[in-house]
């Protein structure tokens, strides 16, 4: 039952054939038996899985059920869960357990999904590989020696193994579409905004935000019903009406115009991807949807500014990891100098003490014009791109990521080369715009994932072309053959 | 050499709303520790604020109060620094573009002069919690009930000369949040308090001399004493030929003194940006004009009110509105009494005394303005003398009742029936026959003062209730004076 998807469950659930108490049962034995090789859980809340499996039921006989009541899903570690711990991926928040439910937990959880777990991920969503959790790395269900791409590495292994039917991730610079990519599943981020960021711990709250990561667009469209949504905790939330994700699903492609990148598809692509993207876009002609080139002549400046704002915001964010009022605290701290560097010295691992320093750096007197506000100069750059470029197109396409996924340890001494796994999705970011990454054709038996930029809101349209191009391709039904 | 003083003062009023600024926790004072804290309060792993739309009113209001631009776009900004009571690493406040611009305030100075102040801007910001020394044997307790309190931030310009300027421009800006409801005022409780920028220069100079800040003072007569003492250190410094160094100062008043906390070298980097958290805060014009209607009357202008509507002097319209509280009372003893100029002795006199005494605010007073008024009201129609009425006062002070039903209970009305005033009269008279000789042989001049004698003994018989009016008028004419 496990190689089915959202939708297809949720039909066998509401008619009976299955229940969730069974469905929720093989998930969590599969886990049990598989992520040993992956380490794509942090925790595994297995009673309460079947607590809410239980409730599903009944709400099911009750006939008051939803898409998806009854359907086991898993939470990246970032969002926080009442009464189970949420580590973020940290040492620092290693017993930490959560008052109160992230808005997107609630939202599912009253949506009736069951919760298998919290999934590993890069500590404090800040890596593009999964290497720098301090709960160890997250391995490729594809290729066990590769990455799973990051920062919800743990989310997209979990799903392409059919550990969990969908997981919830978060996308700072691209942090579900890469890993997506990496491991052959569909994620989307949706325009900031879409979806409170209410519980959601911070890493760059302007440009943090979370999205579903399933096997299928349609799947990625019922979870993303669910979880978004206007949320007055969340002052950046949008107030506008969620639109029918699942029902904008029926319209065929004829005379949808759709944008290539062609700054995206020269250099610096692995030439494998790059026929494997041609593929997929050729499909999408093939089914009438019209190809015009369009450019993003500054997409090249995102990956400075971004490795600027970023590490700002996250330098502010992170001030409050300092043992005074929860998380790591050093022993016997001679003074409150002491607890402060101690704690956070032994707290946090090396990429996010990196950033850190980057941000504190860029945010000093002195600092701030030439670095943070040319920053935002450069975001504005970048937003003008892509409207003049949606004046021209519906839907932008491109590689989601420049490379299939590497091996584990071979960037992990390279950050700078590891910052540029997210050269094509940190502009989507920086402009707070809608991207989805699907699977194109595999290269060298390696997932490789088509990048689909929508206009601000139009997350309905996105879905549909993926689905669209799902319903006449396979590439997306493969599965590793280890977890098959 | 001579020297002139320059001061600016930073004032922090604590808005008067029910929940905090950015979350729905209350903002009531002496809760007992950490009970008023929300997850937003904690700074939680998560969580996010939203702003007070109440606190926006409040600092819309005091802009407006002072003639001051209002901001239609403004910025919350981050103010990152560590310390143990601000739970997120960082205050969130408003740097580059603050909620309330450029405005000003007339002082009123001893000569009776006044004085402009500039007041360069006003912006929102999050109060932090309070670390706790007492209890906590070598530890540090923490409470965060005061975390994310509201606070306006009030900057002047350095317009200020003397120390006695700088009170006058802190009460003046205290008698305003007060007013318009802003801000409770409570010094004791944290909810004015005062930094000075304090400098000196050779009088005559154009550029300023180095400033050193002088944090936290929550008292008038502190800030006064604070600044004279700065003012002398700084001034022996640099005639010793020392120089003033940029710092931050901490007044004691146990030993009226102030003495360096940190000094510029050492000070943080702040590292302000905006914070993304919050959207850049939009005030429109239906909002400021709302919030201009609801605006009260305003200190100065019911200080011109006063003088013009009741007859006040300028000194008497200034004591009645010094604060709103003061003003709202006598406004309503003199609409009962129907006697404006009684009703200020009164209130400035025998009430000012009492309160005084028992060391009680006005809103306090056992004796309520509608009552005061009523009392007022008996002596302007002669129910009672004014020294009767002294009597009722301290009666009513006393719970003993309303003054109808303390005059009613003591059988303290006034004697106005001339017969039994006449008889009153006739007896004193034919028992002081030697007083009577006297009078009629005496001066003309001398007669009013002699007077006295008989209009005491008639009193005295009637038990202070005879009208003393009548009780003359009698006199002279029975006596021929």
């Amino acid at each position: 039952m496990h190689t089915k998807t959202i939708a297809e469950l949720s039909r066998s659930l509401q008619s009976g054939e299955l229940s969730s108490t069974e469905l929720t049962q093989h998930m969590l034995q599969r886990i049990k038996a598989h992520d040993d090789k992956l380490n794509s859980f942090v925790t595994v809340t297995e009673e309460a899985a079947l607590e809410q499996a239980k409730a599903a039921d009944a709400r099911i006989a009750a006939g008051n059920a939803g898409p998806l009541t009854g359907i086991p899903i898993a939470y990246k570690d970032i969002f926080c869960t009442e009464g189970v711990r949420t580590t973020c991926g940290s040492r620092m928040l290693e017993n930490w357990i959560s008052p109160y439910d992230a808005t997107v937990v609630a939202n599912l959880r009253a949506a009736g999904a069951v919760m298998l777990g919290k999934t590993n991920m890069d500590e404090f969503a800040m890596g593009s590989s999964n290497e720098t959790s301090y709960y160890g790395p997250v391995r490729n269900p594809w290729n066990t020696d590769k990455v799973p791409g990051g920062s919800s590495g743990g989310s997209a292994a979990a799903v392409a193994a059919r550990l969990c039917c969908g997981a919830t991730g978060t996308d700072t610079g691209g942090s579900i579409r890469q890993p997506a990519a990496l491991t052959g599943i569909t994620g989307l981020k949706p325009t900031y905004g879409r979806c409170s960021r209410w519980g959601m711990i911070a890493f760059a709250s302007s440009l943090d935000q979370a999205g579903p990561m399933t096997r299928s667009a349609e799947d990625a469209a019922i979870m993303l019903g669910a979880m978004s949504g206007f949320d007055e905790r969340d002052s950046t939330s949008a107030e506008r009406p969620v639109d029918d994700y699942v029902a904008a699903l029926g319209t065929d492609v004829k005379g949808v115009r759709v944008g290539v990148v062609k700054e995206f598809m020269g250099e610096g692509l692995d030439a494998g991807v790059g026929r494997s993207v041609q593929a997929a876009i050729d499909e999408l002609q093939k089914l009438g949807a019209e190809i015009v080139e369009i450019s993003l002549p500054n997409a090249g400046l995102s990956v400075p500014a971004y490795y600027v704002v970023a590490p700002a915001e996250c330098s502010s964010n992170l001030a409050r990891f300092d043992g005074v009022r929860y998380g790591h605290r050093c022993d016997d701290p001679k003074d409150l100098e002491d607890l402060y560097k101690r704690s956070r010295s032994e707290g946090f691992g090396a990429e996010v003490k990196r950033r850190i320093m980057i941000g504190t750096y860029a945010l000093s007197a002195g600092y701030y014009d030439a670095y943070y506000l040319k920053s935002q100069k450069v975001r504005h750059l970048i937003a003008d791109d892509f409207r003049r470029a949606f004046e021209q197109c519906d839907v932008i396409v491109g590689p989601t990521a420049p490379d299939t996924a590497f091996g584990l340890g071979e960037k992990a001494d390279d950050p700078v080369s590891m910052y540029l796994s997210d050269i094509y999705t940190i502009a989507v970011n920086l402009a707070g715009l809608p991207g989805m990454s699907i699977p194109a054709p595999q290269s060298a038996g390696l997932p490789v994932g088509l990048q689909m930029i929508g206009n601000y809101f139009d997350e309905a349209r996105l879905l549909n072309v993926a689905h669209q191009l799902q319903l006449a391709t396979d590439w997306h039904q493969q599965a590793p053959a280890d977890f098959a | 050499m001579q020297w002139e003083t320059v001061i600016g003062l930073e004032i922090h009023t604590q808005l008067a709303t029910k929940s905090k600024i950015f979350s729905g926790s209350s903002t009531a004072f002496g809760a007992d520790p950490n009970t008023q804290a929300s997850l937003i309060d904690l700074g939680m792993p998560g969580v996010l604020p939203v702003l007070n739309k109440e606190a926006v009113r409040c600092a819309v209001r005091f802009g407006k109060a002072i003639g001051a631009h209002v901001a239609d776009r403004s910025v919350f900004a981050r103010k990152n620094y560590f310390y143990p009571d601000l739970p997120k690493g960082y205050q969130i406040s408003q740097y580059e573009l603050p909620v309330v611009g450029v405005g000003e305030v007339d002082i009123m100075l001893d000569d009776g002069e006044t004085k402009t102040i500039g007041v360069t801007r006003a912006h929102l910001e999050e109060d932090a919690g309070k670390s706790l020394h007492e209890d906590f044997h070598g530890m540090t307790g923490i409470d965060l009930n005061r975390a994310g309190t509201p606070l306006l931030e009030i900057v002047s310009e350095p317009d200020m000369r003397s120390a006695k300027e700088a009170v006058a421009y802190a009460k003046k800006i205290h008698q305003i949040v007060t007013y318009i409801g802003i801000c409770d005022g409570n010094m004791q409780e944290g909810s004015f308090r005062m930094d000075a920028n304090v400098s000196v220069r050779p009088k005559g100079q154009q550029e300023f001399g180095t400033r050193a800040e002088l944090k936290n003072i929550n008292s008038f007569r502190f800030l006064e004493k604070a600044i004279n003492f700065e003012v002398e250190r700084q001034i022996d410094l640099i005639e010793d030929g020392g120089k003033v160094i940029q710092e931050t100062r901490l007044y004691d008043a146990n030993k009226d003194e102030t003495r360096s906390m940190r000094t510029k070298e050492e000070a943080n980097d702040y590292r302000y940006f905006p914070d993304p958290d919050l959207l850049p805060l939009e005030i429109d014009e239906a909002f400021i004009a709302d919030v201009i209607a609801s605006m009260p009357e305003l200190p100065d202008a019911r200080r011109t009110r006063f003088e013009a509507d009741y007859g006040l002097s300028a000194y008497d319209a200034e004591v009645m509105t010094s604060t709103r509280a003061q003003a709202d009372y006598y406004e309503t003893v003199a609409k009962v009494s129907g006697d404006a100029k009684l009703a200020a002795n009164w209130v400035m006199g025998e009430l000012a005394a009492a309160l005084n005494k028992a060391t009680m605010e006005i809103t306090e007073s056992p004796v309520d303005a509608d009552a005061l008024g009523q009392l007022v009201a008996r002596i302007k129609d002669n129910t009672i003398s004014g020294k009767i009425a002294k009597d009722v006062f301290a009666a009513m002070w006393d719970g003993e009742g309303s003054a109808d039903e303390v005059i009613e209970a003591k059988g303290l009305k006034q004697i106005t029936d001339s017969g039994a005033i006449e008889a009153l009269v006739d007896e004193v008279i034919a028992a002081n026959p030697d007083q009577v000789e006297n009078f009629r042989n005496a001066d003309p001049a001398k007669q009013p003062k002699m007077l006295g004698f008989f209009v005491g003994q008639i009193m005295k018989k009637s038990q202070g209730k005879a009208n003393p009016q009548q009780v003359n008028e009698l006199l002279r004419k029975k006596l021929g004076g």
